[in-house]
């Protein structure tokens, strides 16, 4: 795919945002995932004419951060956190079952391109454990079942939406443009915060 | 005078420079910390964790111990290494360990082996045996980072020093780290390959076996090699070198160390261009032309008496190629005055102007600008120089500056360069052959230095325009030609208008100085002919012989008349290798190649860069011993046995200290109007292309930058031509057609490398700046 | 009387929390309007006053830290908010930058007009999509009402995926565009950080926290919590509890308070070891439960405050699978940059692993914790300290447990027993 000059003017908006450019070049990594689906050649060398470097420094980062895809991952990927608290209170079993039930491995895409699997680290949501992410959207207090079922929707074209998160999971491209900063309009959608986190401010209004 | 400061390590006291490392306070003191990572003309990183030592600053001491590597001394500072403090000692094992942790043991096939940081620190600091009982990191080996770097990344102890070369000191960061943690590797972006003029000097610092060079990857042991001081033979940029030679064979080279002129750096051409010396086509024994017109062997006594019987038989003249030592060129203009009574002779076998001889009697002989001027500038104004093309340790140390400090460079050019990107110079774009009004218009102060390439004597009126500034400005001037003999060439007279030392040829004083050092009766008075009057006078039957040392007559402008010329004179050559002149010449000697002969190349700066014979066995003799056998079957002794005698003479004849030559000023000619389809040509010569010393390095040749014909987007779009469109440029003698490449460059300009594969000009054209081409869509 | 103290978390449970109007509804800005009249000094001696300390994990004064940029150096300022939560337990900036991302740019509006800097960065981490999205819809809100903009610029930057960059060094070299590699110091971010220029970098919950201190002054805060460890905090509980969450709460609080709010750990079960601060504090027993969690009390027990992250494990838990999981964890996100983390977490993974499996001999436990010796304190930055953290501390408490592997040639745990689920059929 070729970016189009709208694709080049949002980039030089990217730009923009920092006082020198070549700080852009980790929001400009997520917009080439919005658009490719993972980090190309040809994104790279585009990021590296915009910024004015080499492309070697442009492959030094994106490969430096596991967020960044050197090949196509799944219009849905689904993370499932298996550091220590999580895999102990069944983010292993998951994974696991996730694996035989997709039949691919870490890293992998199930063959019509709809859902890829990474095992991942902690993603911060430790008392909604266990945890799985698609496409970064938190999936609260998984069980095996949940999970498979959660997957399964996803290969139907009609995915469970998060359950911190917008009313639909977005795609994994829409995600990586939210996260090279662009505006989608979901901030609104979704609870402000699940049960856990106003548990203390909940039991000290109770006055305990 | 910087301040100061005294330290205690190990017991003993030190006082270095504020700013002074701990690594390098201790090194002071004789105690040698290991490191890998550490290196003196990079910007410390720490990474690496072996120097690790116990620190403690007015009786505080550090919680842990500290790396000496990042750390600058302090008053009141007390350093511990692994020789007194325990801890120390077990955090250098303890990281040595973990640097073995994923290295292969492959020491018996590596390079490295024999010659290895890691090896040695290894036994000097590390424990005998390993605790590892793991699995070991593994990776695909070897890969080709360029053509001529290979990298096994298994071997890579991660230490970056490859890496920061490429970035601070070439400005070229074309290999990165890539990955992290365990799996962090060095790497290339897949479609670009590691193709940077100084990518063999990270192959030098590497501290490890990771980075190998294609030329010596599984040549040699490090302990069969016999390594030999020398100075790179190259260009005028002086660096010191040294050749690493087995049984006779030059192995490879290396940049050597000084701290003044090539720091520890060099460039891949003088690393990796050394196979012309043992090329299968060498010359080795003389040859006189016979009856039929064929070079047949001879012995030396026959091609001697054949030789001196020619020069003796009309009117002759010199041409001494810009690639002589200092020694070699002084035989040539002893020779020219003393033997053959004249003071025609010219080592400028390249496109020169009588301008450029003025400029050269009045402003260069003698001068005495240095690199440290360049550290010293408020500003560098570069003229007909590309330094990363022409002379890249100028480029280096200007580029040092840049980073360092930003220093201003501003580049008067047709075209703009690679390296004026990286330096972030101020372009004055002008048409070819208009240079003198931009450099007239230069601000200077006399903090300033001017670099003045030896492409200026193209454009008329530059170098007039160049010394005017000079003057009005009173800023520091030098001038710095591409081939390393030509500043020798120029202090050792071997040119029609001075003789040794500077001493112009029109000054009868200095003339009666040379003639009673020499025991000659007189020198003429009269100014010698130029390269191209020499020529001329050929052609026209006023001079009758040549005597032609090291010369490619392609390498002029006039190269058509330069081969009538040879046709037609009796022609002695003095040549390591067949050319075209001893495709034409009567007589052929053959000389010693740089590496088998001592003697020294003056560089840019006048500099004298000695060095011995790197090859001991060699039975080539030099120019300088062969011009004494000449003169001797000449009847005439011209007392240059060796280099030495020659070397004891030009030091007693001393330097002139009258009054200079003049120095008449040229105008700028007027820019010829063109027609749409005409451009004025400009070009220089890469680093890296056809030049005859770089034959048959393939590795090399496969990192040389791309050929292309380089027009403006003004004239691209006019023409309708985008990158990589085919362009022909012509002129009467021919033509040469390239892929397009649209860039800065003036719009009356067309630009093409002008000894490059598929581009030589000089051959193709006839021209190479300044004249009218035709420029159109092929 | 209760041992809670909602301030950061208090109005959380408003469904809209997180917009503008919720924000301002509860005197949102009002701070920010208040500092703005303010000389910048007299803000940085407030925050020194109030004893705030960073809540990212060092715990070190916040306006000490503010203190050390330099005045009237003509350069420009960064203020840089340290939002990539990555240490394994820790879960509070995350929640709160879900639920009120606004009291971070009125923190962040304050802050840089203390420290005399025009421009303030939110370094998040990139696995967090709708967080992401909560916090650059509040900035596009704060600018839209003329809050920012007006003197303060603030850019949400979006990491991906590096744990490294939440050491601050690292952090600022990912920001400037690099490999979030950790620099060299000196120069310290205060003289020289972002692009060069005198930085900040705070903390989420430290940033967050300074408009409630504005507003009710020094004396305020400093009434909550310990001698030296000053204010509320966000505690958060997870793992094998019955109610795990966030608990606000003063400093000084203990684990057996905070279970008892919880209900407990899970029916039937006892505490077998927890984290007082993240995987790289070193971990605690049942022995300590009564350890006043602030900087001074933790220390004082052998281990650190950290990020106030309690992960409870109960007697169900393999403490060697535990330790392995955290070790790989540490290879996995060592930058690559120094050998002692690099190839020692590359080493320890592989000793772990046999351990675990029950190969290997007590002389291997020696081997291990003599690596740990040859890493803690030998690294560049201290994630590889914290990768020798759980093990020193695992080995200390549990040696036995590790011998168990070994004569019993594998593990002795049933991994199905330690799941949130066993006996539901899974």
């Amino acid at each position: 795919m070729a970016f189009s000059t709208e694709d080049l003017s949002t980039m030089d908006l990217i730009i923009k945002r920092y006082p020198r450019s070549r700080s852009a070049i980790m929001p400009l990594l997520h917009y080439v995932q919005s658009k490719a689906g993972y980090v190309t050649n040809e994104g790279i060398e585009v990021i590296a004419k915009l910024l004015q470097l080499e492309a070697a420094e442009v492959t030094a980062v994106s490969t430096f951060y596991t967020q960044y895809k050197p090949t196509p991952v799944g219009e849905y990927h689904v993370g499932v956190c298996t550091n220590t608290l999580c895999a102990i209170m069944g983010g292993d079993a998951i994974f696991a079952s996730l694996k035989d039930h997709l039949g691919i491995g870490n890293d992998e895409v199930t063959a019509d391109g709809k859902v890829s699997l990474e095992h991942i680290e902690c993603n911060a949501a430790c008392d909604y454990a266990p945890v799985v992410m698609a496409n970064w959207e938190f999936y609260d207090n998984q069980t095996v079942e949940s999970a498979k079922e959660l997957v399964d929707s996803m290969r139907a074209g009609n995915p469970k939406p998060p359950t911190r998160g917008p009313n639909r999971l977005v795609t994994y491209k829409e995600a990586s443009a939210v996260l090279a900063g662009l505006n989608d309009g979901l901030a609104h959608e979704g609870v402000q915060a699940g049960e856990p986190t106003l548990l203390g401010l909940k039991l000290s209004k109770e006055g305990k | 005078m910087s301040e100061m400061i005294t330290v205690v390590i190990d017991g003993f006291e030190v006082s270095v420079p504020k700013g002074t490392l701990v690594i390098r306070a201790a090194e002071q003191l004789g105690i040698q910390i290991p490191r890998f990572c550490d290196h003196p003309l990079l910007d410390p990183v720490g990474a690496c964790r072996q120097c690790l030592v116990d620190i403690e600053i007015n009786g505080r001491a550090f919680p842990k111990p500290q790396a000496s590597c990042t750390i600058p001394v302090e008053t009141g500072m007390i350093v511990k290494t692994q020789l007194t403090s325990p801890v120390a000692d077990k955090a250098q094992r303890g990281v040595m360990e973990l640097l073995l942790v994923n290295h292969p043991l492959d020491c018996p096939v590596c390079d490295k082996g024999g010659e290895c940081p890691l090896q040695n620190q290894a036994m000097s600091n590390g424990q005998g045996s390993s605790r590892f009982e793991g699995v070991k990191r593994t990776f695909e080996k070897p890969i080709n980072i360029s053509s001529q770097v290979l990298l096994d990344r298994e071997r890579c102890v991660l230490c970056a020093r490859c890496t920061r070369f490429s970035e601070q000191i070439a400005s070229d960061p074309f290999i990165t780290l890539n990955e992290r943690g365990a799996l962090q590797q060095v790497g290339i972006y897949e479609n670009k390959p590691f193709e940077s003029y100084f990518s063999g000097n990270t192959v030098q610092i590497c501290p490890v076996g990771a980075l190998t060079g294609a030329a010596y990857r599984f040549r040699a042991r490090p302990f069969d090699l016999v390594s030999t001081p020398s100075a790179c033979e190259h260009c005028a940029s002086g660096c010191d070198m040294r050749t690493d030679v087995r049984r006779g064979k030059t192995l490879r080279r290396l940049a050597g160390e000084d701290a003044s002129v090539n720091e520890e750096w060099n460039c891949d051409k003088g690393r990796w261009a050394f196979k012309y010396v043992t090329a299968v086509d060498r010359l080795k024994v003389p040859m006189i032309r016979n009856d039929s017109g064929e070079l047949v062997e001879a012995s030396w006594p026959e091609a001697l008496a054949v030789a001196a019987a020619g020069l003796k038989s009309a009117k002759a003249a010199v041409l001494v190629g810009g690639r002589a030592t200092h020694e070699d060129a002084y035989g040539y203009s002893k020779f020219a005055r003393v033997v053959l009574g004249t003071n025609d002779i010219d080592f400028r076998s390249r496109i020169s102007s009588d301008e450029e001889r003025q400029f050269i009697a009045a402003r260069v002989v003698g001068s005495s600008t240095t690199y440290r001027d360049i550290d010293k500038a408020d500003q560098v104004l570069l003229v007909g120089f590309e330094p990363e093309e022409e002379s890249p340790i100028v480029f280096l140390r200007i580029n040092k500056q840049y980073r360092k400090r930003a220093l201003k460079v501003v580049s008067i050019g047709s075209k703009e360069s690679i390296a004026v990107d990286k330096l972030k110079a101020e372009f004055v774009k002008v048409a070819p052959g208009q240079e003198a009004a931009a450099i007239a218009a230069q601000k200077l102060t006399d903090k300033s230095v001017i670099l003045v390439g030896e492409r200026a004597a193209e454009s008329a009126g530059a170098l007039s325009a160049v010394a005017a500034l000079a003057d009005s400005t009173g800023a520091k001037l030098a001038w710095i030609p591409r081939r390393a003999g030509e500043r020798g060439a120029i202090e050792a007279g071997a040119i029609g208008n001075l003789l040794p030392g500077g001493r112009p040829v029109t000054d009868a004083a200095a003339r009666v100085d040379i003639a009673a050092a020499w025991g000659t009766d007189s020198i003429p008075a009269e100014v010698g002919r130029s390269t191209s009057q020499i020529i001329d006078a050929v052609n026209a039957g006023q001079i009758g012989a040549l005597l032609v040392g090291g010369v490619d007559p392609l390498d002029g402008d006039n190269n058509q008349a330069a081969l009538s010329a040879l046709d037609k004179a009796f022609v002695l050559s003095l040549e390591i290798a067949p050319s075209a002149v001893t495709a034409r010449a009567n007589v052929v000697l053959p000389v010693a190649a740089v590496t088998e002969k001592s003697g020294s190349y003056l560089n840019w700066e006048g500099r004298a860069r000695s060095f011995d014979a790197a090859v001991a066995d060699s039975l080539n003799r030099s120019d300088l011993r062969i011009l004494s056998m000449i003169a001797e079957e000449m009847g005439i002794s011209l007392n240059l046995g060796t280099v030495t005698a020659a070397a004891k003479e030009i030091a007693a004849l001393g330097t002139w200290d009258g009054a200079r030559a003049t120095f008449n000023s040229v105008s700028a000619r007027p820019q010829p109007s063109l027609n749409s389809d005409q451009a004025l040509i400009t070009s220089w010569r890469r680093l890296l292309d056809l030049g005859t010393l770089q034959e048959g390095e393939e590795h090399l040749a496969g990192t040389a930058r791309r050929t292309v014909a380089v027009i403006s987007p003004k004239r691209a779009e006019a023409m309708g031509v985008v990158d990589g469109d085919q362009l022909k440029i012509s002129t009467s003698q021919g033509s040469v057609t390239l892929s397009a490449l649209v860039e800065n460059i003036h719009d009356d300009a067309v630009w093409a490398p002008r000894n490059s594969r598929g581009s030589q000009l000089l051959v193709n054209l006839g021209v190479a700046h300044g004249a009218v081409v035709t420029v159109v869509k092929a | 009387m209760t041992k809670l103290a909602p301030v950061l978390s208090a109005h959380w449970d408003e469904k809209d929390s997180f917009t503008l109007e919720g924000y301002k509804r509860h005197g949102g800005y009002k701070a920010a309007q208040k500092a703005l009249t303010m000389d910048p000094d007299a803000i940085i001696q407030l925050v020194k006053d109030s004893g705030l300390r960073g809540r990212g994990g060092a715990g070190f004064p916040t306006g000490m830290k503010w203190g050390f940029i330099p005045q009237g150096d003509n350069k420009d300022h960064y203020l840089v908010v340290n939002a990539d939560e990555s240490e394994p337990g820790t879960c509070k900036d995350t929640p709160l930058l879900m639920a009120n991302p606004h009291v971070l740019i009125e923190g962040c509006i304050i802050a840089c007009h203390a420290i005399r800097a025009k421009h303030a960065f939110i370094y998040i981490r990139g696995e967090v999509t709708h967080v992401v999205r909560r916090v650059n819809q509040a900035i596009a809100d704060a600018y839209a009402a003329g809050i920012l903009g007006n003197g303060v610029d603030v850019v949400l930057h979006v990491g991906a995926g590096a744990y490294i960059c939440g050491e601050e060094t690292a952090l600022l070299d990912s920001l400037e565009g690099f490999r979030g590699q950790p620099r060299l110091r000196p120069p310290f971010p205060a003289i020289a950080g972002l692009y060069a220029r005198p930085t900040v970098v705070n903390n989420v919950e430290s940033i967050a926290s300074v408009p409630a201190i504005v507003m009710n002054g020094a004396e305020w805060y400093q009434s909550m919590g310990t001698e030296k460890s000053k204010g509320t905090t966000l505690y958060s509980l997870s793992g094998h509890v019955v109610n795990p969450g966030q608990f606000e709460a003063p400093l000084g609080v203990t684990l057996r308070e905070i279970l008892d709010l919880a209900g407990g750990v899970r029916p039937g079960h006892r505490l077998k070891f927890w984290t007082p601060g993240g995987s790289s504090t070193p971990l605690f027993t049942d022995a300590h439960l009564d350890v006043p969690l602030d900087y001074e009390g933790v220390a004082a027990a052998g281990s650190m405050l950290g990020t106030k992250a309690l992960q409870i494990f109960d007697e169900t838990t393999c403490v060697v699978r535990a330790v392995l999981r955290w070790t790989e964890f540490y290879k996995h996100e060592s930058c690559g940059k120094c050998t002692p983390c690099r190839e020692g977490t590359w080493w320890l993974v592989q000793i772990l692993r046999d351990l675990e499996d029950g190969k290997g001999t007590e002389a291997d436990l020696a081997k291990l914790l003599d690596l740990c010796d040859n890493i803690m304190g030998r690294s560049f930055c201290a994630l590889g300290d914290g990768a020798t953290s759980p093990i020193t501390s695992s080995i200390k408490y549990f040696r036995d447990e590790y011998i168990a592997h070994l004569t019993n040639g594998a593990c002795p745990f049933d991994p199905v027993a330690s799941t949130l689920f066993v006996g539901a059929g899974a």
